[in-house]
């Protein structure tokens, strides 16, 4: 037993699940106002990465950038800009590929939103190639908080500790994604757009009677749920400072794992989710099964899924006719 | 058939709706009441069917723009490859044609069919099985293991069906790689089994050996492709014939409307999971037969774009209708494998001008069409699905149910006109 494993890989799992459920929440708040798994959002994330990659490569930035103002600057312009063009993907998205299906049955929409999936990946093995990137990462990987928890005895068993390193950026990532999902509960609990969008989610035409624009309110929640999956992509380019074309793909799975874990169509449940996965990847690679994470994800899926389909936080949603 | 249905159908406007589908000898409407007649005759018209197309295939050597491609053996060993396209399109149509099931983990049942061929016949599980019963045993084990992933997930909504389909998908390809002790890892099993003639020996006839011992050999893919035809044919026989029967309407029932399907009495969740099971034991079918074929089975060939490929060409040839699904599998296989290498070729050879817009080059002699294969698929699915659902070959029933959210607008208009 080492308690300064458990905090570094607790540290780890965070980070991840930052990520997870920033994900999670997108798959979440589109299947919860038109009950669509939006397969193409994991790629969405993964197209985040490469926007980050574009944009620093045309800005010019090398590496870690040491200067605290100029940092600032250039991640509130980095998160800034990635979530604005994710946002506006993810309502072209919507518009061309899932609205004109938004009466069809329902096995159309999850075709074409397959679709979608593999043009995006498609579109940037095209425009880069199937080859991993490097992503200058902009916050120093150097920049850490280091300390050695103190070792000491439990009921007879000695528990020793090794150093914990918190770099800048597992912080950053942590605090950051934290900070959008309040902001997100916020914004659907107390604004009048949020409240058109659960309005929405509950009865779509009663909300349509009420006088609540159901189009507009639909392509706002592609934008903030695509945005947020660019705010990821970002995190993602940060801490690894490497993607490729297929990262969607499994980051989307997983995620979308999340959000029914934690009950799909709930926010607070996505984001719980995403931590929860995240952990239970971590740990289960720190305990040497890193190449059955996978695998134990997707039990997980199938278990929650046909024992709890509704997730620890859901509500009964009944079949739609 | 009754002389007035007869005029009906056989009429020339009927053909030009229908498209080239209806050049299949069917001389029945699909939606009218179906018995074993109409099935004996579906199984005849299947049988002739293959046999001619099986029987002219070869010959497209012999056409101008064919005939520079390739020689006659790639065709055929192209063709018998086709044929494994063939056979999981039409067992995933089963699940996602006519039951309305999305199942994005088909090739998992692909690798399982194609595993237990790996086990019954090679060096690594020191098992000799010849390779007709494991045709039957790929199936088998295929169709088993349908029943334990569908039985717990079938009771979900259709949409969490495809998410744990994709996960299963995911899952068994990894377990194949990681379990090095009983699958060889990521190496894969090599040296399987080859086919073999029934009743013959190096003797010659012998009919006190019914699998026989004359092994197909690898020079000659001719023996392979005429098994895949037979093997595509007796499937698609039984599927026909599933499909005019209690449990095909049971299907297509559930599809339209699950919850008035359960009103009629119909189980809907072992409706769906014979759907399941049938769908995978085709796929475990195909999975002996390549396994077979290739003489080796790895994990990597199993991912998930096997799974989306059949799924594109499932949709591409008409969701339901098991002839135009075929078609559609054969025609994507062959661009796949052949005609976008060709367009390379052709391009290369044309000396196009490279095009210069803005910061967009286009240059088609550099392009490798090959490296766009999946965005056509992508393409392709959200187009058919925007501007024809019902597939380039529709079966007229689910064409009828595709389109009716319009009829019913339509016929909302005439109401309020009136």
């Amino acid at each position: 037993m080492d308690v300064g494993i458990v905090i570094q890989q607790t540290l780890n799992a965070l980070t991840i699940g930052a990520m997870y459920a920033l994900i999670a929440l997108g798959y979440t708040m589109v299947y919860g106002i038109i009950e669509l798994i939006n397969f193409a959002h994991g790629d969405v994330f993964m197209v985040g990465s490469f926007v980050t990659l574009w944009l620093l490569t045309t800005i010019g930035v090398q590496g870690a950038v040491n200067d605290p103002v100029q940092l600032v600057i250039l991640l509130i312009v980095m998160f800034a800009f990635v979530m604005i063009v994710m946002g506006l993907v993810g309502v072209l998205i919507e518009r061309v590929a899932y609205r004109p299906l938004r009466n069809a049955p329902r096995l159309a929409p999850l075709i074409t939103a397959i679709g979608v999936s593999f043009i995006l990946q498609n579109l940037i093995q095209a425009t880069y190639s199937t080859a991993n990137f490097n992503i200058p990462q902009v916050i120093n990987t150097d920049a850490r908080v280091s300390f050695t928890p103190p070792s000491f005895n439990l009921a007879g068993v000695a528990v020793t500790s090794s150093k914990v390193d918190a770099t800048a950026i597992h912080i950053f990532i942590i605090v950051l994604a934290l900070a959008l999902i309040v902001g997100l509960q916020l914004f659907v609990r107390r604004t009048r757009l949020g409240r058109a969008m659960r309005s929405t989610a509950i009865d779509r035409e009663a909300a349509q009677l009420m006088g609540v624009d159901i189009n507009t309110t639909i392509a706002l929640t592609f934008f903030i749920g695509s945005a947020l999956a660019g705010a990821a992509g970002v995190a993602w380019s940060l801490n690894y400072g490497l993607t490729k074309f297929d990262i969607g793909f499994q980051a989307g799975l997983k995620s979308f794992t999340a959000a029914v874990l934690g009950g799909i169509g709930n926010t607070t449940g996505a984001a719980l989710g995403g931590f929860l996965i995240a952990f239970i990847e971590v740990f289960s690679s720190q305990l040497g099964y890193s190449r059955w994470s996978e695998a134990i994800v997707f039990s997980i899926l199938v278990l929650v899924l046909v024992f709890r389909p509704t997730g620890i936080l859901g509500q009964q949603l009944a079949e739609r006719a | 058939m009754n002389p007035l249905r007869a005029l009906l159908f056989w009429r020339p406007g009927s053909y030009l709706r229908q498209g080239v589908a209806t050049l299949r000898l069917r001389s029945r409407p699909v939606t009218a009441p179906t018995g074993r007649f109409f099935g004996a005759h579906q199984s005849l018209s299947v049988i002739v069917g293959m046999a001619i197309v099986t029987a002219l295939l070869p010959f497209i050597v012999l056409l101008p723009p064919f005939s520079g491609f390739n020689n006659q053996t790639s065709f055929v060993d192209g063709f018998s490859q086709a044929g494994v396209w063939v056979l999981l399109a039409v067992g995933l149509n089963v699940v996602v044609g006519l039951a309305g099931l999305l199942d994005l983990g088909y090739a998992a049942f692909f690798a399982i069919g194609a595993y237990t061929y790996a086990y019954g016949s090679s060096p690594f599980s020191h098992n000799a099985i010849p390779f007709w019963p494991m045709l039957l045993v790929g199936a088998a084990v295929a169709a088993i293991f349908g029943l334990l992933l569908g039985a717990p997930t079938l009771r979900l909504r259709g949409d969490y069906l495809a998410i744990v389909t994709l996960g299963f998908g995911e899952i068994v390809p990894v377990v194949f790689n990681n379990s090095d002790t009983y699958t060889n890892g990521t190496n894969g099993i090599t040296a399987l089994g080859q086919p073999t003639v029934p009743f013959y020996t190096a003797q010659g006839f012998d009919l006190t050996s019914p699998f026989g011992s004359l092994s197909f050999g690898f020079g000659n893919p001719v023996p392979y492709y005429i098994t895949v035809a037979a093997i595509i044919a007796i499937t698609m026989c039984l599927l026909y014939r599933l499909q005019d029967s209690r449990i095909g309407r049971a299907w297509m029932a559930v599809r339209e409307d699950e919850l008035a399907a359960a009103s009629m009495g119909i189980n809907t969740v072992t409706t769906k999971l014979l759907a399941f099971a049938i769908g995978a034991s085709t796929s475990g079918l195909a999975g002996v037969y390549l396994s077979s074929k290739l003489a080796i089975v790895s994990p990597s060939q199993f991912g998930f774009t096997v799974s989306f490929t059949v799924l594109a060409m499932v949709v591409l040839g008409g969701m339901g209708n098991i002839w135009g699904v075929a078609a559609g599998a054969f025609v994507i296989y062959e661009i796949q494998s052949q005609g976008l290498k060709q367009l390379n070729v052709f391009f290369q050879g044309v000396n196009l001008p490279a095009l210069h817009l803005g910061f967009v080059n286009i240059d088609l002699a550099t392009i490798n069409f090959l490296d766009y294969q999946y965005l056509l698929y992508g393409l392709a699915l959200v187009g058919m699905m925007l501007l024809r659902p019902e597939g380039l070959f529709p079966s007229r029933r689910r064409r009828a149910e595709l389109h009716d959210v319009d009829d019913a607008g339509a016929a909302n208009q005439e109401i309020v006109q009136a």
